[in-house]
């Protein structure tokens, strides 16, 4: 069982994609706080593609859900943006005091924190991203 | 969607947030402190029915607790457990002050 979304990469598409990935989860037997890591996740995700991938020219995201024998739930994000892979962003520094702490630079390491596997793959033109979370 | 209600009295100002904070509705309770802390030297979150929050919202009370270090005191309880756990991921747990 899959689903997929082709969708403009603008940020005030995002609830239409929450509803989307909520949408899929409700048929899985995923608990609230697995639910929740995966939604953070891809808000962060797709926030961060509507933002930077297409530097000003309209473009679309292309995404996949799916449950996994594992069990797990698979989900991967393609774009025909920029090259970029989030893997090789700079960790932030979560150990330091409110007034040194940036604001931003957030988004991707919650990403990476609230998922069990990461993969990016640039091919034919695409950004391709793997996140999977284990139930 | 997010509901903020907000109650004053005296110095003290409390936020009641409802629903999600995430980058949709965080610049409107960004606008919505913006409004509100000046002159408060104490203010409190209740996160109570905040089911949902995502860096966007993080930003927010980071910018929040750095005005509050400045002036007053900042504190943010009834949080629920999917929400600490995005707070303990992310450090804030050690950078804001949970009740």
């Amino acid at each position: 069982m899959h689903d997929e979304l082709v969708i403009d990469a603008v940020v005030r598409n995002l609830p239409k994609v929450m509803a989307f990935i909520e949408g899929y989860l409700k048929q899985t037997d995923c608990g609230a706080k697995a639910r929740m890591q995966i939604c953070v996740a891809v808000e962060e995700i797709f926030v961060n593609i509507a933002t930077y991938a297409y530097k000003g020219r309209s473009g679309s995201v292309e995404m996949r859900i799916e449950f996994t024998q594992d069990p797990a739930v698979m989900i991967t994000f393609a774009d025909y943006g920029a090259p970029f892979d989030p893997l090789e962003e700079k960790d932030p520094d979560v150990t330091l005091p409110a007034s040194e702490r940036r604001i931003g630079g957030l988004g991707i390491y919650m990403a990476k924190k609230s998922m069990d596997c990461m993969e990016y793959d640039y091919r034919d033109g695409k950004n391709i991203l793997t996140l999977k979370k284990k139930l | 969607m997010l509901n903020i209600s907000k109650s004053v009295e005296g110095g003290k100002c409390t936020f009641q947030l409802e629903g999600r904070l995430d980058t949709v509705t965080a610049p409107e309770f960004e606008k919505e402190l913006k409004d509100s802390l000046d002159g408060v030297t104490e203010l409190v979150m209740d996160f109570q029915d905040l089911e949902y929050i995502s860096s966007a919202g993080l930003r927010v009370l980071l910018s929040a607790q750095k005005v509050m270090t400045r002036q007053g005191s900042m504190k943010v309880i009834h949080v629920n457990e999917t929400v600490m756990e995005v707070f303990e991921v992310t450090g804030f747990s050690d950078i804001l002050t949970i009740e």
